[in-house]
């Protein structure tokens, strides 16, 4: 038994593994690198911050962000690959390369190198599709790694601030994303750049300088894509390479969260260490990742740009679409009324400026303030290093359900002609029903999720004071049918009752907080009525658990009925034979 | 912290809610369970199984790293791609991108298999410490903060801040001036496409001698095959996608070649992209003085979209409703170009057209208004033909 | 066909005149007389099978046709003065052999746009219905082979007409049709289709007659050589191998996003799970530690 953690964990040895069972050569040969390295750079020092035997706790939705970090890590090795073979130039060139129905064709220096690249270069074209599959990935699997820390209340204090360094992650992803897109000078490229010249030219006032400036002229002009190009190799890498490195240091001093369990509090971590099996997992986790973006990359053709063509202004293609990160505003450009205002001989458009200069933004906004916000209306001032179900934090979940079904819901409408077209609607049909449910679904999904959430909450309280349903029906002398339920395992139960009780806040809960109240006058009694509310409606209608008499008069009730029901199996015509000898 | 086998409540082990009659917690932490082994820790004959395995996998791994470099060196790309017929596929990639794929995974699946059978697999303890540093850090931070401040005298020299703060901030300016010359300004190039450049006036020196010529009406041409069209070349149901002759032909308006060439030909094409439709004259309802823009049924309308711009073409004939694929705006060409639904906030702007003397459809005039997507400087009211309504 | 009405026209002009009847007389019996003997029989007989042709196009219009187009071919239209079947007095043989040789036509049910199916008719029916239609009017024949067939072009000039044409493609047709004729959206409920693999006829026709709410591309809009070229363009796209492995339908990035999601994602979310997974525990003891 171990003091210092505060845990009984019986004939358990809580801290073993230090020491390898015996030393094998490999071990003893690693040794010996090791003291040399020591003797001259003093690491081991260094491994005080953070010992090599450093606890990462082991489920499957920790790896996520891993998804994430070891598709930049393909992008940067592919991206490297592609610069040295393409030319971000717009000179104009004629087409003499190897793809015969282009040959002859005008068209950029960037395009013809995409070109060669694809058809010229060995591998390029595989090099090309894998940098693309890795640039869809990693910003998909950003997306599920935030809603995954989102919903298991991982974003608590004090890991706000990776909260924030994550969105922006996702804001410069995103961005890279564009930009990258972008390069080829392919048709559906320039319509994308196209359709960025329209935003900014949609700014309020400096509109048509910022368009003028970024393409250098007049669009398109012949200076964007060497400058997006330096925008995606140098500073944006630069900086994302910057904020995942801050990321990984704040999860390792903040140490990772854990499911709650037995043996598990929050005051420690208990996992597998960091050497060799964290390392191990990873380490080939990042194998599968690059394999799996290999595989894609040699067997799905993505932007066949070939096809495309050169960009030409006057030319498009029908499903002219965004990479599928942009699609929700793109779909939100698709359904917005037209709505245009001129005023004392200007013009300001709705129609641009809502879906794509103002919803992007303050989506992110949002998304940041999401854990401030919650912070703020349940007062919780705590660390939180245990992470909570979903179905424990009910209104949590619905909140994200919402953002994702206003996501989703603008998604789908930024792929309306290709739903139109597949499912056979009509595309005015699709986009005015969209209208409508971009409002009104994630309003619906809010309330489903929550009670969803709710009655899983009242099954497992149930479970917890009544036993699970065996599933053995029982009918009693007097006809009557039940179920058996037999009391779950303590392991079991404690899992289910490893969470907090949800607490509101009231305006005058504790001394500080009504001291801090006061001050404020007015508005500060409102701002806290309004926040008393919030947090009443935040926990309204969530099962709490149980306490220790009522779980044991529960259990004890449980007890009873079961006994009860095995009398009467005893006594009644389930019982085979001479059931009346008793 | 506990001696008594018993774990306290997790809100307990902070600071914050403390006190207020938590009730006790129902089920104490039973502790870690028991460690139990796996198959191949106790079987030497699984343990043996495992090691196979892994070895294995890892052995397929290095086998798709030699079909790599054998597909590299073997199948072919430039002009004479080596095809799998079966499946109609480029060879290279998909070889390429199969054997990698392959052996990157086995890898991946091969030390996951290790890390899991074969790896020790004691889980492990670690306590967390609060993120906070301790108090007495914090306030030797603090304190040194605030001397430095004081030191400064920032607080008692508003002078001193204000004027840092202000030079400080000026340095703002030449952020921004440095990035003038990133591009020309606006001016007025927005209001004007190279329609316009049909029947002017301009200067030109013939033989020595500076005279005054008028450049012919600009043609229309077809687009990407570039011949100009004669009226009586359409028939009713027919869409032709446009340009000016002048792209394809300068010296005929007195162009020089390098207006009409590289990023030249693509801003022009950017805003002088044309639809033509020739539909039933009956079906057309022409605008307030749009009354002598067509010829014999024949409209012209610029090709990009008043949203954000995308060339668009896609006409209903029946209907003469144009729709952009990127937005699906949707225009009626029969009726002045008005929006009949989609995010675009205005009609798409008209070319005035007429047939010059050998019955080529020519522009009347410039775009009577800017076309393209809408920019804050816009001003309606300034359009050569207001709008009627 | 037009030969036939032009010289019935001008005889029905001399008819009024007093000596038109023994001009015709005359007319006739040189006609059928001198002519016949000199070279008629091969023309005859075409003029008879032509005949024939119409006459049993008529027939099968009748049968499978008339409902919607009206017995003439005059169209029908309903009581709220919509077209029920819109008239083909002058939509031609192209038109015909598009319609029906795409099966298309006979419509199914009505609908927003009629959709391709499995071809009802023969081809020879095919070809009697085409030339019952054309002898309503006026409108595009079915084009010959050499106006079409990229097959009849010589190796250097494809290479020239699949570059031309590529970009005629780009610029007129992909805008509906999507990059690699996949097709698009259209208003309402109306789709531009596939044209991945049609046969250059059909392409060709359709650029000639613009069937349903597709514009028209006549000869005067877009030349036939020109036309000839883009169905080039569609044979090497047909042709050409995938070079980057398989294109998910060539819609574009919705797709591709679809597979980034489900394949990419998703397995390697499965991959995750199984790494994390607990491992199968074992209550036994290693050998000889129990013993």
């Amino acid at each position: 038994m171990s003091a210092d953690n505060g845990l009984t964990t019986g004939k358990v040895a809580t801290t073993n593994g230090t020491e390898p069972a015996s030393p094998t050569r490999s071990a003893k040969a690693a040794g010996a690198v090791a003291n040399w390295a020591d003797d001259r750079l003093g690491l081991a020092k260094a491994t005080k911050g953070m010992s090599l035997r450093k606890v990462f706790p082991d489920h499957w939705s920790f790896m996520l962000g891993e998804i994430a970090l070891w598709s930049f890590v393909v992008l940067l090795l592919t991206g490297v690959f592609l610069t040295l073979f393409f030319d971000p130039s717009m000179t104009e060139v004629q087409y003499q390369g190897s793809y015969d129905p282009l040959r002859g064709v005008h068209m950029s220096r960037a395009f013809a190198s995409a070109l060669e690249i694809s058809f010229d270069v060995r591998g390029g074209l595989l090099m090309r599709q894998m940098h693309h599959w890795a640039a869809m990935i990693f910003i998909g699997a950003m997306m599920i790694h935030l809603m995954r820390v989102f919903l298991t209340g991982a974003f608590r204090k004090p890991r706000e601030v990776n909260w924030i360094i994550g969105c922006l992650l996702l804001l410069l992803g995103t961005i890279e994303g564009f930009t990258g897109y972008s390069l080829p000078d392919d048709l559906l490229s320039g319509t994308g750049m196209r359709a960025a010249d329209g935003f900014m030219k949609a700014s309020p006032v400096v509109g048509t300088y910022m368009s003028f400036f970024l393409f250098g002229g007049e669009f398109p002009g012949d200076q964007v894509i060497p400058r997006l190009y330096s925008m995606h190799i140098l500073l944006i890498p630069g900086i994302l390479l910057a904020l995942i490195t801050a990321h990984l240091i704040l999860v390792v001093y903040h140490k990772h969260t854990q499911w709650p369990g037995p043996g598990k509090t929050e005051d420690n971590v208990v996992g597998p260490p960091l050497m060799p099996i964290y390392m191990a997992k990873a380490g080939g986790f990042f194998f599968i990742v690059f394999g799996m973006v290999a595989l894609l990359g040699g067997l799905f053709t993505l932007n066949p740009v070939w096809k495309f063509g050169p960009y030409d202004p006057s030319k498009v293609t029908a499903g002219s679409q965004p990479d599928w990160y942009m699609g929700w505003p793109d779909g939100l450009l698709r359904i917005i009324p037209a709505w245009e205002t001129h005023l004392w001989g200007h013009t300001v458009s709705w129609n641009i400026m809502l879906p794509i200069l103002i919803m992007p933004p303050l989506m992110l906004m949002v998304l940041i303030a999401l854990p401030f916000i919650e912070a703020w209306v349940t007062g919780d001032k705590r660390e939180h290093h245990l992470l909570q179900r979903p179905r424990n934090a009910p209104t949590r979940t619905a909140v994200m359900a919402a953002l994702v079904t206003f996501y989703g819901l603008a998604w789908a409408a930024g792929g309306n002609d290709i739903i139109a077209i597949k499912m056979h609607l009509s595309i005015n049909q699709i986009t005015y029903f969209m209208r409508a449910a971009v409002f009104i679904g994630p309003v619906i999904a809010f309330i489903i999720a929550r009670r969803w959430c709710i009655s899983l909450q009242r099954h497992d309280e149930g479970k917890l004071l009544h036993g699970y349903e065996t599933g053995v029906i029982v009918r009693s002398p007097d006809g009557g049918y039940a179920e058996k339920h037999l009391p779950i395992s303590e392991t079991s139960a404690y899992v289910l009752t490893a969470r907090d009780r949800d607490e509101v806040w009231t305006p005058n809960g504790t001394a500080d907080e009504a001291g801090v109240a006061a001050p404020g006058g007015k508005l500060a009694e409102v701002a806290g009525k309004v926040r008393g509310k919030l947090s009443e409606a935040m926990f309204a209608d969530n099962v709490q658990k149980p306490t220790a008499e009522e779980l044991h008069e529960g259990q004890h009730h449980a007890e009873h009925e079961l006994h009860e029901l095995e009398g009467q199996i005893a006594a009644g015509p389930n019982k085979h034979g001479s059931s009346n000898d008793h | 912290m506990t001696d008594d086998n018993t774990i306290e409540p997790a809100g307990d082990h902070g600071h914050g809610h403390g006190g207020n009659g938590v009730p006790d917690e129902p089920i104490a932490n039973p502790g870690l369970p028991a460690h139990l082994p796996r198959p191949t820790d106790v079987d030497p004959q699984k343990e043996k199984r495992a090691e196979i395995q892994v070895a294995a996998l890892f052995g397929l791994s290095a086998i798709f790293t030699v079909l790599f470099a054998v597909s590299y060196f073997t199948l072919d790309v430039g002009d004479n791609w080596s095809v799998f017929d079966v499946l109609n596929v480029g060879g290279s990639t998909v070889a390429l991108g199969g054997t990698l794929g392959l052996s990157l995974l086995f890898i991946g699946v091969a030390i996951t298999h290790w890390a899991r059978k074969l790896m020790g697999d004691h889980e492990i303890v670690e306590m967390r410490h609060p993120a906070y540093s301790e108090e007495e850090d914090r306030q030797r931070a603090l304190n040194d903060l605030k001397m430095g401040f004081e030191e400064t005298g920032i607080a008692r020299r508003p002078l001193i801040r204000n004027s840092a703060l202000g030079a400080l901030a000026l340095l703002g300016v030449p952020a921004v001036v440095m990035l003038r010359d990133l591009g020309t300004l606006p001016g007025d190039k927005l209001e004007h496409t190279i329609w316009g450049r049909g029947g002017q006036k301009i200067k030109k020196v013939v033989d020595g001698k500076e005279v005054t010529v008028t450049v012919p009406l600009m043609r229309i041409s077809r687009d990407a095959i570039g011949t100009p069209i004669l009226a009586s070349d359409l028939e009713t149901g027919d869409l032709v996608n446009a340009q000016p002759e002048v792209l394809f032909n300068p010296e005929r308006y007195s162009v020089e070649l390098e207006e009409v060439e590289g990023v030249n030909l693509q801003i022009n094409k950017s805003k002088a992209s044309l639809i033509l439709l020739r539909m039933d004259p009956a079906d057309i309802k022409p605008g307030k003085g749009r009354e002598d823009w067509d010829v014999n049924g024949i409209v012209a309308y610029s090709k990009i979209c008043t949203h954000v711009g995308c060339p668009i073409s896609l006409n209903e004939r029946t209907t003469h409703h144009l729709l952009c694929p990127c937005h699906q705006s949707t225009f009626d060409l029969a009726d002045s170009g008005k929006v009949v639904f989609g995010p675009a906030g205005r009609p798409l702007p008209q070319l005035p057209i007429t047939v010059d003397d050998q019955g080529y459809l020519v522009a009347q005039s410039d775009f009577t208004e800017p076309v393209g997507p809408s920019y804050w400087e816009r001003d309606y009211d300034r359009d050569r033909f207001a709008e009627d309504d | 066909m037009r030969l036939l009405n032009r010289s019935a026209g001008r005889l029905s002009r001399h008819r009024r005149g007093p000596l038109a009847g023994l001009a015709v007389l005359l007319l006739g019996l040189l006609m059928t007389g001198g002519l016949y003997a000199a070279f008629a029989p091969a023309q005859a007989d075409s003029t008879q099978s032509q005949e024939d042709l119409v006459k049993e196009g008529r027939e099968l219009f009748l049968v499978g046709c008339a409902f919607c187009h009206g017995q003439n071919g005059e169209g029908v239209l309903t009581q709220d003065g919509s077209q029920y079947g819109p008239a083909l007095t002058d939509v031609g043989a192209a038109a015909v052999d598009f319609q029906v040789g795409t099966g298309r036509m006979p419509m199914a049910q009505p609908g927003v746009q009629v959709p391709r199916k499995e071809v009802v008719y023969t081809d020879d029916e095919i070809d009697a219905l085409a030339a019952y239609v054309a002898s309503l009017g006026t409108g595009p024949s079915v084009p010959d082979a050499e106006l079409y067939d990229p097959d009849t072009l010589s190796e250097e000039e494809y290479d020239d007409y699949v570059t031309r044409g590529g970009q005629i493609f780009l610029a007129n047709c992909t805008a509906c049709h999507n990059f690699e004729g996949s097709g698009g959206a259209m208003p309402r409920g109306g789709f531009a289709p596939n044209i991945r693999g049609v046969d250059p006829k059909h392409i060709y026709e359709a650029m000639l007659t613009g069937p349903q709410s597709m514009d028209t591309f006549s000869d005067g809009n877009i030349p036939p050589d020109d036309k000839k070229a883009v169905i080039a363009y569609l044979d090497t796209l047909n042709e050409q191998p995938n070079y980057g492995g398989f294109t998910l339908g060539s819609l574009g990035p919705v797709s591709e996003g679809m597979i980034a999601w489900l394949i990419g994602i998703g397995g390697l979310v499965g991959f995750a799970i199984w790494g994390a997974a607990q491992t199968t525990r074992t209550t036994e003891k290693k050998d000889g530690a129990d013993a």
